[in-house]
């Protein structure tokens, strides 16, 4: 076997920010004042808050040694199923922090916008194209933001036609956010338990789809990384009785090129610029989560709207069934860049991306499912999912055989996801890993599979290399120590 | 990991709940809980939502939320009446749940008139072989 | 395409182990009927270079400093970010690292949300902060819909005061219409502060929400306010988009408030034309079951080393579902953690300095433009932003001072009827008194 990724360095301990502090530093150039001391009236007055003063080596000391506590996309394969951990381009991050976009005033006039203004419009179309959907918003922050902002939009169709829906059809695989982002718009969410092939069938959603209710949300390809072959049937019937369908484009990276959401009865899809899109995750966020619409959704979307007259663009307000605006701007508009620099810099490559992610994860499925246990043995989109059935003789766990993982140099992949498969392991590699990487995860994840049978302690006692051992979450909770 | 079947503690003299609830009358009222199987399964109990005293329940509403780490579940009423206290120490030592679940553990007190759905809940051998076909 | 390393060679090799014959055979459980045949119309790839020109020249088109002086706040400041942050923030390891879901690889990541968490409950002068939402906007909906969940649904109606960003209080009512729930819009008075008189009026009131400085730059009395709201038993919600303030003016936690929630970008966060920004919230520690986002908790590793973990996360989407306190799952991370660098490097003692000199350039602008003639109608105190109103017709002069590259504040008639040829100005320590002087010729001249 080549040499294990995984080892030992120099880690160095770094106290909290607080507890380096000393009274008098500041890590920052303070102007010097050019205008005279204006008074202020003592009622109004108050102390400043009890930031800890720290120079400016200590501050970059500091989030250093952090950050060398941490495992990104560029440090090594972040397999994390369901969140698209590929390579972050860097001429993105180059192009977003641009001193005219990164200095630029949302409230700037139009005329004096053009460029951003141009981004927004075009990257509305491209996204179009990219899902054949007519039009898109960019104002949703994240996923579960553009989910409920595809709810809200339901809700404002259903409404302009006189009507009042209160349930939501949502399958028993879908991320938790689309209950959440449902409950959020009033609407009640029906499960429709998945067939037992792990496929939503045409049956489940005739028998609970009625007038009463607003759509479905179906996240095509599933959580399961299958995709949902009777969506054009389903589509069909939640149409039938009045109702839309949503699609969650979580998973968009596996069909770019592939299927057109458009063209097979979704009405309206959010899209993980986070995830499809390279943009980095940031340790949680900022995301973005456009929504783009059939034709029959446009009047309702937010506003404004980057719009294109001639040779020049604006923002347009005048939308009168518009849900109006879901964010304070424009969304969360470097992130667009981001992503607007990606889909030029890859053009028709998207389609080469989305089938790599797809041969990707069908080949650790096949090279790991005599060790692991596959649940649905069927070719997968971007993602596979194992269990560990096998490995339960042996009293050992998914958490063990993810935490044993790290010592191998690898980040676990997406654990205990999907709810209706018990003990999942979830792995997506995306298109931008190296096979020699993807060679090393398996054989890796093989030798775990035996140390599950010969030595299954080293799993319990793991991971023993990174910064700290495995925590104690039981007391975070029970006695929540939020603020130092 | 879990515990195996015959490791789980049954205690006798009280009844057991499909919901793995259990119920003791102690006096006039009644002690509610959740079984050793119920606090196995959660894993670490983190907190313990309960109800406000003098609210009435009906056998199999909703009483309240268990919290582990990972997971949250609701807690039904093995049988009907009316909360006359909960366990305060809840609050601050949820795990006593995990410790103690047929007795320092206990999450309600409730009084009722009507002890049929207490009669009509299972005994310890009933319970364990429920428990066995899982 | 040099982000996609698989060679022929190696598709080759792959493709035999899946069983597949070719790319396209990988798709062949997707029904015929949902397959997309044609490819899609997307401009050429560009080259790094290309791309990099193409989004230059893209980038030469806005209006943005040093080129042209902006004297807008409404929501988003202009600051100096000491190039630490910037560089520190390029650490990868940190951006390209997902949610801390695995503790034992993340603790970069978790001690500076903890960290993050802590400074922001300081700043705004409250027990716990979450982890960040999206934006000011969504915080103060998600803030009312919190204080509707801690009266348990009995009271559904929320009073928002004019003088909170119109934009928020548009968002608060794009969250509200399916649900129904009530907005009472509570005016001002002719001081540029919230008329309080009319909150006794209104049925089932969870919360009342003030910002401060609100959004014609005045301070206000949010002592007032949550003494109101307390004696009605509704919380007191303070929204904020300049936190710069609170290192010189009371924070909204020693006023009473029961939820601070706003805009976080003046922290250290380039504007960029809107986005991405940092949704600040915070809350007392007995409302934290009830607050929405992710939370960062202090424990101990099995070797009891300090360690930092996800924590209460059963309040969450991805655990309790429909029932959860929000549906927000990702969050704004790495601006959260590039304004704990900015926070870290400005300290207590730099934050008391810079916030007085915003003041003290604010009031300069403004003490100037009335010796040219100008009126400034609201007189309570005010940070780094206030209301002028121009002579009629100053619509044209605005325009001449476009050429000149100098952005006069923004126009308020278009939220304000009332307010037409009034313009709200900002300025901050990024502005030099020769740029004001400069203003204030321009308009006079």
């Amino acid at each position: 076997m080549t040499e294990r990724a995984g080892t030992t360095g120099l880690i160095l301990n770094e106290p909290l920010l607080w507890e380096k502090s000393k009274t008098g530093r500041c890590g920052m150039s303070i102007p010097e004042s050019d205008v005279p001391e204006a008074p202020l009236d003592a009622a109004f007055a108050g102390d400043g808050p009890d930031f800890p003063d720290l120079s400016e080596v200590d501050v970059v000391r500091h989030f250093t040694r952090l950050s060398q506590w941490n495992f990104g996309v560029d440090t090594g394969m972040y397999p994390l199923g369901s969140c698209t951990m590929k390579y972050n381009p860097k001429i993105n991050e180059k192009t977003s922090a641009l001193p005219g976009f990164a200095g630029a005033h949302p409230m700037l006039p139009p005329d004096l916008a053009q460029g951003t203004l141009r981004i927004m419009y075009e990257l509305e179309q491209l996204l179009c194209e990219i899902t054949g959907m007519d039009a898109t918003t960019t104002q949703p922050a994240a996923g579960s933001h553009g989910e409920l902002t595809a709810m809200l939009l339901f809700y404002a169709y259903h409404q302009k036609k006189g009507e009042k829906r209160t349930k939501i059809l949502i399958p028993d695989t879908a991320h938790g956010t689309n209950p959440a982002s449902a409950a959020l718009c009033g609407y009640e969410a029906v499960p429709v338990a998945s067939g037992e092939d792990g496929i939503l069938s045409v049956e489940a959603v005739e028998a609970l789809m009625d007038e009463d209710t607003a759509g479905i949300m179906v996240t095509n390809p599933n959580t399961l990384g299958l995709f949902e072959n009777n969506i054009r049937e389903v589509a069909e019937i939640v149409h039938r009785k009045g109702g839309l369908v949503y699609g969650d484009g979580a998973n968009m990276n596996a069909v770019m090129g592939v299927v057109k959401m458009g063209e097979i009865g979704i009405d309206a899809i959010h899209l993980n610029l986070h995830k499809t899109f390279s943009t980095p995750h940031g340790g949680g966020g900022p995301g973005a989560g456009p929504v783009c619409v059939k034709a029959h959704l446009e009047p309702f979307l937010p506003v404004p709207r980057a719009v294109k007259n001639g040779d020049t663009y604006a923002l347009r307000y005048d939308q009168p069934d518009s849900i109006g605006r879901v964010h304070a701007f424009y969304g969360n508009f470097g992130i667009l860049i981001r992503a607007y620099t990606y889909i030029m810099s890859m053009g028709r490559h998207l389609k080469t991306a989305s089938q790599h992610a797809v041969l990707s994860a069908n080949y650790i499925k096949e090279r790991l499912k005599d060790v692991l246990h596959l649940p649905f043995d069927r070719p997968c989109m971007h993602e596979c999912v194992f269990t560990d059935k096998h490995q339960e003789p042996n009293k050992i766990t998914t958490l063990d055989m993810a935490k044993r993982l790290m010592d191998y140099g690898f980040h676990p992949p997406t654990i205990y996801f999907p709810l209706v498969v018990h003990g999942a392991i979830m792995i997506e590699p995306t298109e931008t890993e190296p096979k020699e990487n993807l060679d090393q995860f398996i054989d890796a994840f093989r030798a775990i599979a035996g140390e599950a049978a010969e030595t299954p302690d080293l799993l319990r006692e793991s991971p023993t290399i990174p910064k700290v051992r495995r925590l104690d979450e039981a007391t975070a909770a029970r006695k929540p120590c939020l603020c130092g | 990991m879990a515990k195996e079947i015959n490791d789980i503690i049954l205690k006798d003299g009280i009844q057991y709940a499909e919901d793995h609830e259990w119920a003791q009358q102690t006096g006039e009222t009644f002690k509610i809980g959740i079984t050793d199987y119920a606090q196995d399964q959660l894993g670490d109990i983190v907190f313990v939502e309960l109800p406000e005293v003098d609210t009435e329940f009906s056998k199999g509403d909703e009483f309240g939320t268990v919290e582990s780490t990972k997971a949250v579940s609701e807690l039904y009423m093995p049988m009907g009446g009316r909360i006359v206290a909960v366990n305060e120490r809840l609050a601050d030592e949820p795990e006593l749940v995990n410790n103690s679940p047929y007795d320092d553990g206990w999450m309600i007190e409730i009084a009722t008139d009507d002890t049929g759905d207490f009669d009509a809940l299972m005994g310890k051998d009933a319970y364990l072989d429920m428990l066995k076909g899982l | 395409m040099r982000y996609l390393p698989h060679t022929n060679e190696d598709v080759a090799e792959m493709l035999q182990v899946v069983g597949a014959a070719n790319l396209d055979d990988l798709f062949s459980s997707i029904p015929e009927d949902c397959r997309f045949k044609g490819e899609l119309d997307l401009p050429p790839a560009m080259t790094e270079w290309e791309v990099g020109d193409h989004m230059t020249d893209l980038a030469g088109r806005m209006a943005s400093p040093p080129e042209y002086r902006v004297f807008v706040g409404a929501g988003s400041y202009r600051h100096f970010i000491p190039s630490s942050v910037p560089y520190l923030l390029s650490r990868s390891e940190v951006s390209t690292a997902y949610t801390p879901y695995q503790p034992e690889i993340s603790q970069g990541t978790l001690q500076a949300i903890f960290e993050y968490q802590t400074l922001t409950a300081r700043l705004l002068g409250m027990e716990v902060a979450n982890a960040s939402m999206y934006d000011g906007a969504s915080a103060l909906a998600e803030a009312l819909l919190m204080a509707i969940r801690i009266a348990r649904g009995k009271k559904t109606a929320v009073a928002v005061s004019k003088l909170i960003h119109p934009h928020y209080r548009q968002v608060v009512r794009t969250y509200f219409e399916p649900i129904g729930y009530e907005i009472v819009e509570l005016p001002y008075l002719p001081d540029g502060s919230t008329d309080l008189s009319g909150l006794d009026n209104i049925e089932g009131l969870a919360a009342v929400a003030l910002q401060s400085p609100n959004f014609f730059g005045c301070i206000e009395d949010v002592q007032a306010a949550s003494d109101k709201a307390h004696d009605l038993k509704a919380l007191s919600v303070a929204s904020f988009t300049e936190p710069m303030a609170y290192g010189m003016f009371k924070s909204p936690g020693s006023q009473g408030a029961d939820i601070a929630c706003g805009e976080g970008q003046s922290m250290g966060i380039p504007q960029s034309f809107g986005g991405p920004g940092l949704g600040m919230f915070a809350s007392r520690n007995k409302y934290v079951r009830n607050m929405p986002g992710r939370l960062i908790g202090q424990t101990t590793d099995r070797d009891g080393q300090r360690g930092f973990v996800l924590t209460l996360a059963t309040r969450e989407q991805h655990i309790r579902r429909e029932r959860a306190t929000s549906n927000i799952c990702s969050n704004q991370g790495l601006c959260a953690t590039m304004s704990t660098m900015y926070m870290a490097s400005l300290g207590g003692t730099g934050l008391r300095a810079l916030s007085r000199l915003n003041r003290d350039k604010a009031e300069y602008l403004k003490s100037a433009l009335n010796k040219a003639g100008f009126q400034t109608p609201f007189t309570r105190p005010g940070f780094n932003e206030f209301v002028v109103a121009f002579p009629k017709g100053f619509e044209a002069t605005y325009k001449k001072l476009v050429d000149r590259k100098i952005v006069a504040g923004i126009p308020l008639e278009c939220h304000y009827p009332e307010l037409a040829d009034h313009y709200l100005l900002c300025a901050t320590e990024t502005h030099s008194k020769a740029d004001m002087d400069a203003l204030v010729k321009e308009v006079t001249s």
